[in-house]
């Protein structure tokens, strides 16, 4: 049907004209914008925002013929969302040219999120709630998120900054070092007038000044096979960025067992390598390197020397992946080791597969449940 | 000729480079042509005349422990990496 312009024919409706619609089994659409659909909406509504309108209408509502009741906030913008959907054939869409205001004073269901957040976090992090894959449910897993950072020192400090500015809410430090001079050229948790402190408690307080409700765990011991397992425990993520390969293996295999997915990073002068190890999903560090190096060919950044920026990038690429944990978006680095060359600003990337003959989490894994076990082989 | 890059521990038995080329159709080939060229380097990565289980060894992405070893091809265009574990971190 058409109007005199020639234009389809859009039928209007009250908002009381609305609710007996909506009650015969109208489908309701809703075009306003996330931020408005996110603070309440009718809870049998579709959320399609006017400029998607277009695009996504045919995957929503597959059959045209589908009775619609358009509405947005005033009645405005479903008017033009409904000529639209006429336009692209949709023959029973009806417009409430009311506002949804009054449909929730004469008792149209509505239903309203409870409040995740207060509203200062609202405040803080709202330019990364504006991103469609955190928002509030988002903000709210890094609020409850609890991640262990083994040493703070280089690869450690910048990605501490972010997690703690991006709202993190738990961060444990394990180191049992003090700050020394020569650690500040890239350990910028810590200060000069620092020097002396433990690092763990230098670093609570960059991180509280940064983020004061940011709730810091002081661990001040080193990382062993005697306390790995106490450590790690109360942690969803774990931050590699340790100096010695005795104690990556001794996290490895305590993060095999208690499941909890490990992002690993490593310097060397100019180069820096990064990847994630997610339990029995991925491979683990014995897989990627079943046999550690001798010494002569692994050397410390105290012997080997270190550029300052390197750990720094490394390190917000670990925080990277730790936020795609926690957030469950994206694609980690399981299954790929990202090499950085800082000389030539360039990126490599290998593919590193889970060995079924790994002794942690193989094929014969103590700690696997039988379904875990299968290891794919590349063809 | 492929290429073959150098993990910075082990620059200084190429003479600093990160990268060189090097003859041969497979990873062994590879290697024997890089050892007759820098016997520096045989001396850090082999034991026994066999390559350390140590170091990684890829042509392009992929690891050569999951395609046929040390005989895995190597055309001209590829690129063989050797790895090892870096240690470095907090230090």
């Amino acid at each position: 049907m058409t109007n005199h312009m020639g234009q389809p024919y859009i039928r209007q409706a009250s908002v009381v004209e609305s609710l007996r619609l909506a009650g015969d089994g109208r489908r309701i659409i809703d075009v306003r914008e996330t931020s408005e659909w996110s603070e309440g909406h009718i809870p049998t509504a579709t959320h399609l925002p006017l400029r998607e309108v277009a695009e996504r209408i045919q995957e929503l509502v597959p059959d045209p013929s589908t009775p619609l009741l358009i509405h947005c906030q005033s009645g405005a913008r479903s008017a033009r969302a409904s000529a639209e959907l006429a336009q692209l054939g949709y023959g029973d869409v009806v417009n409430m040219a009311g506002h949804i205001g009054d449909w929730k004073k004469l008792g149209g269901a509505w239903e309203e999120p409870k409040q995740l957040l207060t509203d200062a976090q609202r405040i803080r992090y709202s330019r990364q709630m504006l991103i469609p894959e955190i928002g509030q449910e988002g903000q709210r897993k890094l609020l409850d998120a609890k991640v262990l950072l083994i040493g703070a020192g280089a690869l450690g400090s910048g990605a501490a900054f972010y997690l703690a500015s991006s709202g993190v809410g738990t961060i444990g430090l394990v180191d049992d070092d003090v700050v020394e001079e020569s650690n500040l050229q890239r350990q910028i948790l810590h200060t000069t007038e620092r020097i002396g402190m433990l690092k763990t408690e230098s670093g609570r307080l960059a991180i509280n000044a940064l983020n004061p409700q940011t709730r810091v765990v002081e661990h001040r011991e080193r990382l062993t096979a005697d306390n790995v397992e106490r450590l790690i425990a109360d942690y969803d993520v774990i931050l590699d960025g340790t100096d010695n390969f005795d104690t990556r293996y001794v996290l490895n295999d305590a993060a095999i067992k208690f499941r909890k997915p490990v992002v690993h990073g490593s310097i060397y002068r100019w180069d820096g390598q990064v990847t994630t190890f997610v339990p029995f999903e991925g491979p683990c560090y014995r897989c990627m390197y079943p046999t550690q190096p001798p010494p002569e060919l692994a050397p410390a950044c105290s012997v080997a020397g270190v550029l300052g920026v390197l750990p720094g990038i490394i390190g917000l690429l670990e925080a990277n992946e730790v936020f795609k944990l926690v957030l469950g978006v994206g694609q980690t680095l399981a299954g790929r080791l990202l090499m950085f060359d800082a000389m030539g600003t360039t990126f490599d990337e290998v593919k590193v597969w889970r060995d079924p003959d790994c002794p942690v989490c193989g094929v014969d894994s103590p700690f696997a449940a039988a379904a875990e076990t299968r290891v794919e082989v590349p063809a | 000729m492929s290429s073959v890059r150098i993990p910075p521990v082990l620059r200084d038995a190429v003479g600093g480079t990160r990268q060189v080329d090097a003859a041969g159709d497979t990873v062994s080939a590879v290697l024997d042509d890089l050892f007759a060229r820098y016997p520096a380097l045989r001396e850090r990565v082999t034991e026994d005349g066999e390559l350390s289980h140590f170091i990684n060894v890829y042509v392009n992405d992929r690891d050569v422990r999951y395609r046929d070893g040390l005989a895995t091809t190597v055309g001209p265009d590829d690129t063989v990496i050797l790895l090892p574990a870096m240690a470095g971190g907090a230090g």
